[in-house]
């Protein structure tokens, strides 16, 4: 079986936030990237455990960037995966990044495709589905627990308060979130195996932008803390209903 | 030219972040000098003509009850089918999670741009420009949309819904339904809970808390206040709390209009998780807990002191 686990770099979390040029792009002066959580924690992982249950599995890591993005794969590699392609070319809006991914996914022919459930940069939570249209393969997004049966998937997806769990056939495209597996941290054999493992580097495929940010946007600073005693909490019941006019 | 809004529902009932979204895509509509409808897969036990009452003149539904299964390839293709028989330019989905299976796979069908958890109607005074929330709750981005037809996923408790007076015309829409590939073999919904995306108040505890025997307060205040329950991160982690109650960076988001946090430190995992909430209320017993900094009222105090205190003011308020 073949897997394509498609992978980002973000801002880590704690990363502060400021925009430069006229609030027209983020600066990054200063800021610690990761693999972002989800990719890493659950489409990563979950893949990597099907690996080895099954070492017969071919992991692929895949990711749209410039050359900054390697040390972030070569991350990535140290926890798994047997190679990694990264698309040359500077990232863009969700489609225009899930176009290049479908590319690649068409000359590769994998069974499955993992993404995570959304970036925490861009909280889009739409490249997996937009693969999964512009390959016309099914679809399960925001999957809690992922199972294989011979030739099938069974895949449990979040609804509103409980789940569902999915029977569908592969080749099929799935985004993971929170359930999926647990977070690992790479060891030194992986770390130093991740060097020799294979980074190919392909061109882009032509293909278009649908949406840009023209510009962002800071939220208002709160107003500052309201600090109500311990001894007289009842008061809090009446700021939230006379003053916040929340209850 | 007209703008299509999707109408979410489960188990029969149409789900409070479609009402949003045909409040929002009302005023969208009005805003361009259009009309506004929804649409419907599958089969709803609402009676879909006083949809009409918030802002939208005609509702299509595709009246097949294999769609009262969401299969996110199947809904693509019916609600392609949909926008190029009506000549919707413009499509609105909540930002759910039916929103995130179907909207990216529609406008990758349509090669329609599409911008995910927008919280204001789009500015139209010169193109198209809709502001989402960006890096995890700390920043919007303002995004155009060049293509002819758009697709705007809307946040939820993002937009206020009103209603007036208006009923729509309900009509059939005949298009194909594909068989779908999935199937579903077993469904846990937890009926008639509120669900925590679409909460307006959300009670949440911590580890301060001390242990899953000391949730009776919790659920409590949440009871009283008609609020959903959310725990940290460690909480979940610790089975204390059902994973689908973990508020934060690598859990769910929410942005309800109150959100009560009880034992909870504050940290920057967390804060991605709830910091769009309109207010914020931080009740601990760490005077310096990183939480105060972010909250619009703090009570510095031991939770199992405090919140008794609360639920009693709440009783009384609501005349309990």
């Amino acid at each position: 079986m073949k897997i394509l686990i498609c992978i980002s770099k973000t801002p880590d979390t704690t990363a502060k936030i400021a925009f430069g040029d006229n609030n027209t792009k983020f600066v990054q002066d200063g800021v610690q990237w990761i693999l972002n959580p989800y990719d890493e924690w659950y489409s990563l992982v979950r893949a990597i455990e099907l690996k080895e249950k099954d070492p017969s599995t071919v992991l692929h890591l895949i990711n749209v960037g410039g050359a900054e993005n390697d040390p972030i794969i070569r991350k990535a590699l140290a926890l798994g995966g047997d190679e990694a392609i990264r698309v040359n070319t500077d990232s863009g809006d969700s489609y225009y990044i899930a176009s290049q991914i479908a590319a690649v996914a068409k000359q590769g022919v994998y069974d499955l495709i993992f993404t995570g459930k959304e970036t925490i940069d861009y909280n889009g939570s739409s490249v997996g589905g937009m693969i999964a249209e512009i390959l016309d393969l099914p679809y399960v997004s925001l999957a809690t627990k992922f199972e294989l049966n011979s030739n099938s998937a069974i895949v449990t997806r979040e609804i509103e308060g409980g789940d569902e769990v999915n029977e569908v056939s592969l080749p099929l495209v799935v985004s993971c979130q929170k359930g999926m597996a647990e977070q690992r941290i790479p060891n030194m054999k992986g770390i130093m195996g991740a060097r020799s493992k294979p980074l190919k580097v392909v061109e882009p495929a032509a293909t278009e932008h649908l949406t840009q940010i023209v510009k962002f946007e800071l939220p208002p600073a709160k107003a500052g803390v309201k600090m109500i005693p311990a001894d007289n909490a009842e008061e809090l019941v009446r700021l939230l209903h006379d003053e916040a006019k929340v209850i | 030219m007209s703008v299509l809004i999707f109408i979410d529902h489960a188990e029969s009932q149409v789900k409070k972040a479609s009402l949003e979204t045909l409040c929002y895509g009302a005023k969208l509509a009005e805003q361009l000098g259009t009309t506004a409808e929804g649409f419907v897969l599958g089969t709803v036990d609402t009676d879909l003509t006083s949809l009409g009452k918030y802002g939208i003149s005609k509702v299509h539904q595709v009246n097949d009850a294999s769609l009262n299964q969401l299969d996110a390839q199947v809904y693509a293709d019916v609600s392609g089918q949909l926008v190029k028989a009506v000549g919707a330019t413009v499509v609105i989905f909540p930002n759910n999670l039916s929103g995130k299976a179907v909207a990216p796979r529609l406008a990758a069908r349509l090669k329609a741009g599409l911008v995910s958890g927008a919280t204001a109607l789009p500015d139209t005074s010169a193109g198209f420009v809709v502001k989402k929330v960006v890096f995890s709750g700390k920043a919007f981005a303002h995004v155009k949309i060049d293509t002819e037809i758009k697709i705007i996923s809307l946040n939820t408790n993002a937009y206020p819904v009103t209603e007036t007076d208006g009923m729509a015309e309900v009509v059939t829409a005949t298009v194909s339904v594909p068989a779908s590939k999935v199937k579903v073999t077993k469904s846990n919904a937890a009926t008639g809970e509120i669900v925590l995306t679409e909460a307006e108040i959300v009670v949440s505890g911590g580890r301060g808390l001390k242990g899953p025997e000391n949730w009776g307060m919790v659920e409590e205040l949440a009871n009283l206040l008609g609020a959903a329950t959310a725990c940290s991160r460690p909480v979940a982690d610790s089975h204390w709390r059902p994973h689908n109650e973990h508020v934060g960076q690598t859990g769910i988001a929410i942005a309800p209009n109150l959100y009560i946090a009880i034992g909870i430190s504050g940290a920057i995992q967390h804060l991605a998780g709830v910091n769009r909430s309109k207010t914020i209320v931080v009740i601990n017993k760490d005077p310096e807990a990183p939480f105060f900094k972010s909250a619009d009222y703090g009570i510095v105090g031991d939770a199992f002191e405090v919140v008794p205190k609360i639920i009693g003011a709440v009783k009384k308020l609501k005349g309990k």
